[in-house]
């Protein structure tokens, strides 16, 4: 079936803006909302808790039920499971929209997912960024200014937990669901519809953390711990339910590329060729489907506390804080390493086009993710060393911990080996991945510290343990979104970005975010703790110069914003179709993408990477027919 | 779509962006009580403060709160005060609630008073039993923490709807301290007196404006 | 080919000795958290030891990216490749095993100091604490008992007085026993060096060795609601006759609330909050 067979309808204007959509999605949710709230308010009614409290807890996550029902209703999940137990044969796309509607509605199209999964989720990320800049505020000076203790920790706690689940999807999201079955011939992931409803869960889930603000907001930090969960004031209930749907979200993401890439390679394609991309994206998703589940668990268990009266985190009930502890961290520590894999995956598949050589050390670099992979499972209880778990347990996952830096830094070995002799190009994708190993040794090495336990002694719970996490996850995986962004967004959205205003979004970015993240290693030594607003007056020197450094790079992300808008909405200059004459196969096929992708499913003749070698072939021939025929 | 319209469109969402973000901003995360300053002048004012069973009104009705009175002699819901430094501060609370008891007996003694005693309905108190107290007044950085006995569960007219007058059953707790260089410190409950939260140390307890707040030093 | 390598190990040789011995010698002694109690002092060492092993590899990966990025600078307007190297067997091994060996003596190391020398370097480790004091010096303990939002501390060697101040007796051995009554805390000492976390209905022992008489920081470490920024006090070390007087004048001032108090216990199970109504 070819691109041409392939028609979708144009509408007129207002049969776009009424029926299954965006839009629909808003006024279905919010009526849902409402009518939980009311049924939650029916199943509630005459608790003694809600008397003296006036939050209705269970009203509250009905309402968000209900509401996510609604939403999802909104943008015609339903119609298909309803429409094929009415009996009307099976499909994968038909009655899409053609035009810009198609991004705010169920688009099947992995591309249209990728896309929206870049702004949706980009736009809270921003959010996120928006807080971190109202907290450096806050901390210019050592007492409480100008916001007061309560809504400090709440900023800190949207904070956390809006970045944490955005940017869980924000590698995954745009370049997995985009590229992944471009990378392995594929038209599709396994689950087109499933890979919709991850990306919609997603924005929905943002605005449920953001109505936290409406209800006194939130006091546990990203982590939720319980049992200050179980008292917090309503706003708990929206970052429970933001993350659960999260964690819905990502377990079936990670489900659908484990199946995608396992099932739905091309012919040729043996697992020697696959990009190292696919190699990150498919690490990511082991962890994903098997970690995500646990968070939900374990927020389940949070919610019954908050509203069934029960006791798992209670001590005075029989229950324990350990076990949301430990619940919490065996999620927590794969998560972070959901957030490193993609990062790992993008520079490494950048890196060879503008070294111009091959990836050096392929099969090393997948034993470093894979165990990496593996590894993250075993070490999550040195969040906790000092918690009061079992002492003789702690050199035990110090060993571990100390163990999973072993496949971590094969990844250097193989940056450092594909830019032994290349002819390197300093593009800004190219930028981004050298900052990135730049940041990420950084914050790879004061991860050792955190692993001994003596260190950890000195640091667990100050500013030590927040610069090492941002260095890994913003310096790391951030840097890397910047850089699959600058370097696919042309392939993806067709115009090319400007390329002076990247590298000023590039300069202030690297700088001006290790001058505000290294000073906080130096604050964690010297006795800062973390998710406080008032600190020891003798810190205020270096807290100033963090601060005024975050807001250079706030600024810079102003400038990444303003780059986007200029070059997709005034200067729109479309995109060549190779503009770093990458070898990729991706970046062998026309600009925009066309919608089935291949007319042909392709046959991979190589890997990706054979810069360098006369006479290589293309890593996949498009139009195996013609080939064959030509051949015989 | 021509170069106006395109202007035009990016111009109105950063507007309304912007708008949003002063709004957040402004309204939520800038969102304190009112200051209640203490009446008199340096170097000896006077604070009078009620503590209230519940609110009876929105946004909370159910909650527990403390109220102030300001110079003019009207009862503010703050729990912002501001006293002069190197003063003498002395302090009157009605307490209108009824009895929790303390989880740690430990704050049953007042510490931190001129004397070293309080005054509870006209009677020296140095140490109160804690299952008799409904709330206290700490300032921790200070030293500062007086227990405040709590009204008999049996008494006749008790209050429910803030302000509360003096006609409804209330103790009478007094004391004074000191107040040294200016800053700003907090001041809070150690009751688990938030109804209905677990370990009662919820919603009101953990408000700024209901059961804790700042004391300003200036 | 050989030239690249050359300089680059050349340079890094040079930078590596210059940098060990300066941290070492000039950092070290000022690394966190100092040596105000034996347990700073150990973890201090710790510190400075993975500082000064760290210090090698940062600079060999940064001085190799450092001169690769210049060297192998692509020049010149036409794109052109670079040599197919797809790896090299003795270097990936070399590799493997240098980062698997250097990993394992840092684990071992720190289980050994940890466990044998250390006795916990601070930390809290739990109603049953494994790494133990070395020999019989009596141990003073010390209940923390962390609430929101507030440190108290209770003496059971001395009646079970309470008192929201904390000293201790220079050079004595002192076993802290840190609970809460509510939420998770953390009690972080940081001068003397310890940090526990405070769960409620558990006994978190940390042991802790002060070497000279000060005063430090009490602060909170783990988020627990509004005022979790503003739980922090000073603590004193102090001579042991001034201990002593100060112990005398707390129980005197606490006599009258002791019989409130109840006993001391190893945890005090919070009384579950009867809900309204």
């Amino acid at each position: 079936m070819t691109s041409a067979a392939f028609e979708r309808e144009r509408r007129p204007l207002w049969q776009g803006v009424i029926g299954f959509n965006l839009l629909s999605a808003l006024v279905l949710g919010i009526g849902g909302f409402f009518l939980g709230t009311w049924i939650g308010g029916q199943i509630a009614v005459g608790h003694d808790y809600l008397l003296g409290t006036n939050q209705n807890d269970v009203g509250l996550f009905m309402g968000y039920l209900f509401g996510t029902i609604g939403w999802l209703a909104g943008l015609g999940f339903f119609n298909y499971p309803l429409a094929r137990m009415a009996g009307r044969p099976p499909s994968h796309r038909h009655h899409e929209f053609a035009g810009i509607g198609r991004y705010f509605r169920l688009c099947t199209d992995h591309k249209v997912v990728g896309i929206q999964y870049f702004f949706g989720v980009g736009i809270f990320f921003f959010i996120g960024g928006l807080n971190a800049m109202l907290m450096r505020t806050e901390l210019l000076r050592p007492v409480e200014h100008p916001f007061p203790a309560g809504q400090y920790i709440s900023l800190v706690s949207l904070h956390g937990t809006m970045m944490i689940m955005m940017t869980s999807a924000f590698i995954v999201g745009p370049f997995a669901n985009f590229l992944v079955p471009l990378m392995i011939g594929s038209r599709r992931l396994a689950f087109p519809r499933i890979e919709s409803l991850t990306f919609w869960l997603t924005p929905l889930s943002g605005l449920v953390l953001m109505s936290a603000i409406a209800r006194g907001g939130l006091p546990t930090g990203w982590t939720g711990y319980a049992p200050l969960a179980d008292q917090a004031r309503a706003g708990m209930d929206a970052y429970i339910f933001a993350f659960i749907l999260i964690g819905i979200s990502l377990t079936l993401l990670g489900m659908n590329l484990l199946t995608t890439i396992v099932t739905m390679r091309a012919p040729g394609l043996t697992w020697a060729r696959l990009p190292i991309f696919v190699w990150g994206i498919l690490s990511t998703a082991i962890l994903m489907a098997l970690a995500a589940p646990v968070l939900v668990a374990a927020q389940l268990m949070t919610v019954m506390d908050r509203a069934a009266n029960t006791g798992y985190y209670l001590a005075s009930q029989g229950g324990s804080p350990y076990l949301y502890e430990n619940l919490w961290w065996f999620f927590g520590h794969p998560e972070v390493y959901i957030l490193a894999l993609p990062g790992f995956g993008i520079v490494l598949e950048i890196l060879p086009v503008f070294a111009r050589k091959p990836l050096w050390g392929y099969r090393l670099a997948v034993a470093g993710m894979l165990g990496v992979t593996l590894l993250s499972f075993m070490v999550w209880q040195h969040h906790l060393f000092v918690s009061g778990m079992n002492s003789s347990l702690r050199p035990f996952y110090m060993f571990t911990t100390e163990l999973i830096s072993i496949p971590t830094g094969f990844i250097f070995l193989n940056g450092m080996g594909t830019l032994w002799r290349g002819r390197i190009r300093f593009s800004v994708p190219m930028l981004f991945a050298l900052a990135f190993f730049f940041n990420f040794l950084i914050g790879g090495l004061s991860g050792i510290f955190l692993s001994d336990v003596a260190s950890d002694v000195t640091t667990h719970g100050s500013y030590f343990v927040m610069a090492h996490f941002h260095y890994t996850i913003m310096g790391g995986l951030v840097f890397a979104f910047f850089a699959g962004t600058y370097y696919w967004l042309p392939k993806m959205l067709g115009f090319a970005l400007n390329e002076r205003l990247a590298k000023i979004h590039f300069w202030l970015m690297f700088v001006f975010f290790n001058l505000t993240f290294f000073p906080l290693f130096a604050a964690g030594f010297l006795g800062m703790p973390r998710r406080v607003s008032t600190y020891a007056p003798g810190l205020q020197g270096l807290n100033d110069f963090v601060s005024a450094s975050a807001f250079v790079l706030g600024f810079s992300m102003l400038v990444f914003i303003a780059n986007l808008v200029y070059s997709l909405v005034f200067a729109r200059v479309p995109a060549v179709e190779n503009p770093w004459e990458s070898k990729g196969l991706e970046w062998q096929l026309p600009t925009p993408v066309p919608v089935l992708d291949f007319e042909r499913i392709p046959v991979f003749n190589t890997t990706p990477y054979e810069y360098g070698v006369p006479g290589a072939p293309p890593v996949a021939t498009l139009a195996p027919g013609a080939v064959a025929a030509a051949g015989r | 779509m021509t170069l106006g319209k395109r202007l035009l469109g990016v111009v109105l969402g950063l507007a309304v962006g912007s708008a949003l973000i002063a709004y957040y901003i402004v309204s939520y995360l800038m969102a304190t009580p009112p200051v209640v300053a203490a009446t008199g002048t340096a170097p000896s004012v006077r604070l009078t403060l009620q503590t209230v069973a519940s609110f009876g009104h929105q946004p909370h009705t159910d909650w527990v709160s403390y109220l102030a009175k300001n110079p003019v002699g009207k009862w503010v819901h703050s729990t912002v005060l501001r006293v002069p430094a190197h003063s003498l501060v002395k302090m009157t609370i009605y307490q209108f609630d009824t009895a929790t008891g303390l989880r740690n007996p430990f704050w049953g003694r007042p510490e931190g008073v001129v004397g070293g005693t309080i005054t509870v309905d006209g009677k020296r108190l140095d140490e109160l039993n804690p299952d008799l107290a409904s709330h206290t007044f700490a300032i921790p950085d200070l030293g500062v923490t007086v227990p405040l006995k709590g009204v008999p569960d049996n008494a006749k007219n008790q209050c429910s709807v803030a302000p509360c007058t003096l006609a409804e059953a209330h103790t009478t707790i007094t004391f004074a301290f000191r107040t040294g260089k200016r800053g700003k410190f907090r001041w809070q409950c150690f009751v688990p007196c938030a109804a209905g939260f677990i370990l009662g140390f919820g919603g009101p307890m953990q408000t700024l404006g209901w059961m804790d707040g700042t004391l300003e030093v200036v | 080919m050989k030239g690249h390598a050359f300089r680059i190990v050349a340079i890094w040789l040079v930078l590596t000795v210059i940098a060990v011995p300066l941290v070492v010698l000039v950092l070290g002694p000022h690394l966190p958290p100092g040596r105000f109690s034996v347990e700073a002092k150990d973890q201090t060492s710790a510190n400075t030891v993975l500082t000064a092993l760290l210090m090698p590899i940062v600079l060999l990966v940064l001085v190799f990216f450092g001169y690769s990025l210049v060297a192998f600078r692509h020049r010149g307007p036409a794109i052109e490749d670079g040599p197919p190297i797809r790896g090299h067997g003795p270097t990936q091994l070399t590799w493997v095993l240098a980062t698997g060996a250097i990993v394992t003596a840092l684990a071992v190391w720190g289980s050994y100091t940890l466990v044998e020398t250390a006795r916990g370097a601070g930390g809290g480790q739990g109603p049953s604490p494994t790494d133990l004091p070395k020999g019989h010096s009596p141990r003073l303990n010390i209940q923390v008992i962390a609430q929101q939002w507030e440190w108290t501390f209770r003496f059971p060697s001395y009646g079970g007085f309470e008192t929201r101040q904390l000293a201790l007796p220079v050079h004595q051995l002192v076993e802290f026993h840190v609970t809460s009554l509510d939420i998770t805390h953390s009690f972080w000492a940081y001068r003397l060096g310890v940090k526990a976390d405070a769960v409620p209905g558990v006994d978190n022992v940390a042991f802790v060795t002060a070497r000279k008489t000060g005063s430090f920081t009490i602060r909170c470490a783990e988020l627990c609601g509004l005022w979790h920024g503003h739980m922090y006090r000073t603590g004193y070390v102090m001579s042991r006759s001034d201990f002593n007087t100060w112990v005398a004048q707390q129980r005197k001032a606490d006599a009258a609330n002791l019989k409130d108090l109840g006993p001391y216990r190893r945890s005090y199970y919070p009384q579950p909050f009867h809900r309204a109504g």
